[in-house]
């Protein structure tokens, strides 16, 4: 190799060095793909959209004032709109909580090794496969005034009229029930699972019993990942929209958010109206994480001993 | 045997150096290997010997410094290029793969003919005596039987020089023995050129030819393995050597000849120092082993006037000796191996011939910044 | 000791009796890899309790199931236990009706589209985070991130906004397309841990014995990632065949999925299509998503599978 080869070479490479020392080199190639696709088909559109909410339609300026902002000043002085957002909230944030906290004693019994178990696990996931839309068929068949349910419990003599419970809030929030709950469930028992036994025996031979055992030592090392199920789960009841239409009450009580988004967007066509409302969802939703990843951040995240 | 090791003449490292962001990992290498030596890269974890090998095999950019071949630059070669082969802690065998396989892996990459392929396999595979495990897949063996494979696959390549990485740090204390005598000999009888990187100051001892010694990514030391083990240059080398006795003390007077007095605690020791003399007042760090320590016997006069005295506080059987926890009046803990077992609470004195007191400044070479002397204080 | 296996004995019926009973002739004795403290713990009183929430979870779920089966099998079934005919004609009918053979066929070829792009995708990308730091990481991170943490309206209506504009409105292109904003992200969910736990020094060794970046992939990285990416692709399956909100927003009578299909048909003014013909669409909807369960859980073990999604999503 010549001496000038050699020093062009060196130039080259001092300039690999210095890349090479924060990281950048020619693999980054792999990377080009998903972002190109981030960009085209998640940055752009949004940042689109959020342009669009500050181009209302003259119809919103009109009635409501407020120039550029007028799709805002909508959203929060129309109550039909504003309102849905309480009404989103009321059915996300009990479901979200039930699933949780119901999930604790199912994965904890269910944590314990027995025969059938991969059956039972297999039935606390089928929901996952049922989807929303068969949910709401399902529930307005068997939980309808005439289905099996009111049935069974006039039969038995639990009351005398059918009870209503589709088309209402109620329905929604067993549609939410079903569907979310497996999804904890399997969360929280792979949580639970991260955690160690031995900690447990390690705490019963210290002489606590088994509620000191489940209060001091597995409630705090799963809260973590109690509060990420809470927001998994929680993104998920957040965003109902077919079992709200279809199963719900959809012009009262089960109104929510995404149902006002999509009216917007497909039957009046305001495309400015229905992107403000789809951001304000994601603003009032990220809020609700941010507020309980800011909970958990106080919260012990270390090793917890096991696999997790 | 038709496995044979690629030759060159030299491998020269020029002043090699990595940083992360900020930190760096290793600064200022420079070392020249020579054909068929073995080398070992010694030093705690975090040393940076993993990342000078790392260098070496091309699988970490270089951040400073360059690389030469016989004269030729490889450092910007690609690892898979520059034909060496490499053994790795965790074996790093591909789990999907037979034994064979495993071994054939890099023959197939150069494309050589298929016949060529299954005899040199076959030979490598034999080499390491595992031949009736040839069909296994490596999940299906034990750690030594997969060192072992691994050993084989970085060999078949006939690479110019072969890389290990701690290879016998995941096996248990005897299997490590056997495997240790199985490298020293694949290393001669291929006639291979050999970097191996351990934390364990034996087996790099009784491995290499060759020993550079590192801390906190700078080289501390070269020498061969007597050199270090008789005359460390520095109190890190010497506790790395087998010094455990490194105790902090104060040079009283500097003595006519090699001697030097060095107040610890009550006591004054007459010492060697180990390169520049310190000064009348200076902190130094003196340095003793075990086995240089001994136990005055009743009416014994104490070697060169050296005397320590203290309390039994611990006593362990290791089989033909005892080593022996002695707390001084200061409550410094002396370390020494004696051939009568004492009992604890016996107040023994010991002793040691000025030879064998070491004595280092209390800085170590090579830390610039005022952050590192204190640390270096306070460890 | 007893009187809880009395508790464990009472069960309620159904898969968990089934599971449990077997395990009762090991009495006392803790069964293997079980601590004694797992044991008390579900045996306590509140065992009851959790059992028959089971139970009621079941009984809802299994009346769902078997009402809609029902129903779609029956004729005339009004105000009694069970439908005083029984027929197969709802599913001819319904399949005539919605022309199913080219929904279903759409249905199909959207799901398979997105599996196939989301992985080849994602796989490359989950590699790098997996593997690598460089500047701007965490942005990354973030951006691939968002589309799972934020409801599927929210970036939905501004895509759907833009894919009008752009006149991708009502086609198969678009309903590709909008599926791919969560499945992108999910497959490299889903693949950097799969992609950690591959050793990196397997990688360096194969780089050693002389292979290169392409050849690394393609006889290492490739064959290991398998059951990873076979997960993974299974799940954006099962995820793009039952996605609604976001197919809704673009699709049109040519690009509907199975799934908006019923919808529409359980919303079409008028409420005029018979129930009974939703029934039977959502039957072969669901068997389709059982099927794909049943293969993925041969594969993957679900709770270790969300295991691994949940650590990705905790950085």
């Amino acid at each position: 190799m010549t001496t000038a080869a050699t020093g062009s070479r060196g130039s080259t490479a001092s300039l690999r060095h210095r890349l090479a020392e924060r990281g950048i080199d020619s693999s980054l190639w792999l990377m080009v793909p998903a972002l190109v696709f981030a960009l085209a088909l998640f940055v752009y559109p949004f940042s689109y959209g959020i342009g669009l909410t500050f181009q209302p339609g003259l119809a919103t300026q009109e009635k409501w004032g407020g120039g550029v902002l007028a799709n805002y000043v909508a959203f929060f002085r129309d109550p039909f709109v504003f309102d849905s957002v309480w009404i989103t909230m009321r059915l996300a944030l009990p479901a979200a909580l039930f699933n949780v906290l119901a999930s604790i004693p199912v994965a904890l019994v269910l944590r314990r090794r027995f025969r059938g178990k991969r059956l039972m696990t297999s039935i606390l996931v089928l929901p996952i496969t049922l989807g929303t839309v068969l949910t709401a068929q399902g529930l307005l068949i068997f939980a309808g005034r005439q289905g099996w349910l009111n049935r069974a419990l006039m039969a038995t003599g639990l009351v005398d009229q059918p009870v209503q419970l589709v088309n209402n809030y109620v329905g929604v929030m067993l549609s939410l029930i079903i569907t979310g709950f497996p999804f904890a469930f399997l969360l929280v028992s792979s949580y639970l699972s991260g955690i160690d036994p031995s900690l447990e025996s390690a705490a019963r031979t210290l002489g606590a019993g088994w509620w000191q055992r489940f209060r001091r030592i597995t409630l705090p090392l799963l809260a973590p990942g109690l509060a990420t199920t809470f927001i998994l789960t929680f993104v998920l009841a957040f965003s109902v929209f077919p079992s709200a239409r279809l199963v719900g009450d959809a012009m009262g009580s089960t109104r929510v958010m995404s149902l006002m988004a999509f009216r917007a967007f497909g039957e009046q066509n305001d495309y400015p109206m229905a992107s403000t409302i789809a951001l304000m969802m994601g603003v009032v939703e990220l809020a609700v994480v941010a507020l309980v990843l800011a909970w958990r951040a106080l919260l012990y995240k270390g090793s917890t001993g096991g696999k997790g | 045997m038709a496995i044979t090791a690629g030759t060159f003449d030299s491998l020269e490292l020029r002043g090699v150096g990595r940083s992360f962001g900020g930190h760096q990992a290793l600064a200022g290498l420079d070392l020249t290997v020579r054909k068929g030596e073995f080398i070992a890269l010694l030093g705690p974890s975090g040393c940076g010997k993993s990342t000078a090998l790392n260098c070496l095999a091309g699988l970490l950019p270089l951040t400073h410094g360059e690389i030469l071949l016989d004269g030729r630059r490889v450092d910007t070669v690609p690892s898979e290029k520059r034909g060496f082969g490499m053994v790795f802690q965790s074996y790093a065998l591909f789990p999907h793969l037979s034994v064979a396989k495993n071994v054939a892996f890099g023959l197939h990459m150069r494309g050589l003919p298929k016949a060529e392929v299954s005899r040199r396999t076959a030979e490598a595979i034999e080499l390491v005596k595992l031949t009736e495990h040839a069909a296994k897949l490596p999940g299906q063996l034990s750690g030594g039987q997969q060192q072992r494979v691994a050993i084989a696959r970085a060999v078949v390549l006939e690479p110019s020089l072969v890389l290990m990485d701690e290879p016998l740090s995941n096996l248990d204390a005897k299997l490590r023995l056997d495997m240790r005598t199985e490298i020293r000999r694949l290393h001669q009888s291929l006639g291979l050129t050999t970097v191996y990187v351990t934390h364990d100051q034996e087996e790099a001892l009784s491995l290499a030819d060759r020993l550079v010694v590192l801390r906190e990514g700078r080289v501390q030391q070269v020498g061969t393995p007597d050199e270090l083990y008789d005359h460390p240059s520095n109190w890190h080398v010497a506790d790395f050597m087998g010094y455990r006795n490194i105790l902090p003390g104060t040079v009283v007077a500097t003595t006519g000849g090699d001697g030097l007095r060095v107040g610890l605690g009550a006591t004054t020791l007459t010492c060697r120092p180990v390169g520049d003399r310190p000064a009348d007042g200076e902190t130094v760090r003196v340095a003793v082993r075990p086995d240089d320590l001994a136990v005055v016997a009743g009416g014994e006069a104490p070697r060169d006037g050296n005397a320590l005295e203290g309390t039994v506080v611990v006593v362990e059987y290791h089989g033909r000796e005892f080593a022996v926890v002695v707390q001084a009046g200061d409550g410094t803990l002396l370390h020494v191996r004696t051939p009568e077992a004492p009992r604890v609470g016996d107040t023994l004195t010991l002793t040691a011939p000025a030879e064998r007191v070491l004595v280092f400044p209390a800085a170590l070479a090579g830390e610039a910044t005022a952050g590192a002397e204190a640390r270096a204080v306070a460890a | 000791m007893a009187a809880l296996e009395k508790v464990r004995d009472e069960a309620p019926p159904k898969a968990p009796a089934r599971g449990r009973r077997p395990s009762r002739p090991r009495g006392s004795v803790p069964a293997p890899g079980t601590t004694p403290g797992e044991k008390r713990l579900a045996a306590s009183p509140s065992a009851w309790f959790v059992w028959s929430g089971m139970a009621a979870f079941l009984v809802l779920l299994l009346g769902i199931i078997v009402a809609v089966v029902v129903d779609s099998f029956g004729r005339s079934w009004f105000d009694t236990w069970l439908p005083a005919e029984w027929t197969a004609q709802w599913y001819a009918e319904s399949w005539d009706r919605f022309d199913l053979t080219h929904v279903i066929g759409v249905t199909v070829g959207v799901a398979l589209a997105v599996v196939v792009l989301s992985v080849l995708i994602g796989v490359p990308a989950a590699y790098l985070l997996a593997r690598r730091s460089f500047p701007g990481k965490r942005l990354v991170n973030v951006l691939f991130l968002l589309p799972i943490l934020m409801p599927p309206i929210t970036y939905g209506i501004p895509l759907a906004t833009v894919m009008y504009a752009f006149g991708l409105g009502r086609s198969v292109v678009a309903v590709i397309l909008v599926n791919l904003v969560p499945s992108v992200p999910f497959v490299i969910l889903t693949m950097t841990p799969f992609i950690e736990q591959i050793n990196p020094a397997i990688e360096s060794a194969a780089r050693m014995c002389g292979a290169g970046m392409r050849q690394v992939f393609t006889r290492i990285l490739a064959p290991l990632l398998v059951p990873g990416i076979l997960a993974a692709s299974i799940l954006v399956l099962v995820r793009t065949v039952g996605m609604f909100e976001l197919t809704f927003l673009v699709s049109g009578p040519q690009s509907d999925t199975l799934v908006v299909a019923i919808y529409r048909a359980m919303t079409s003014a008028g409420g005029g299509e018979a129930r009974q013909l939703i029934s039977a669409m959502a039957v072969m909807y669901t068997t389709t998503m059982l099927a794909m369960l049943v293969v993925a859980l041969r594969f993957v073990n679900p709770t270790q599978l969300v295991a691994q999604v949940k650590e990705a999503r905790d950085d």
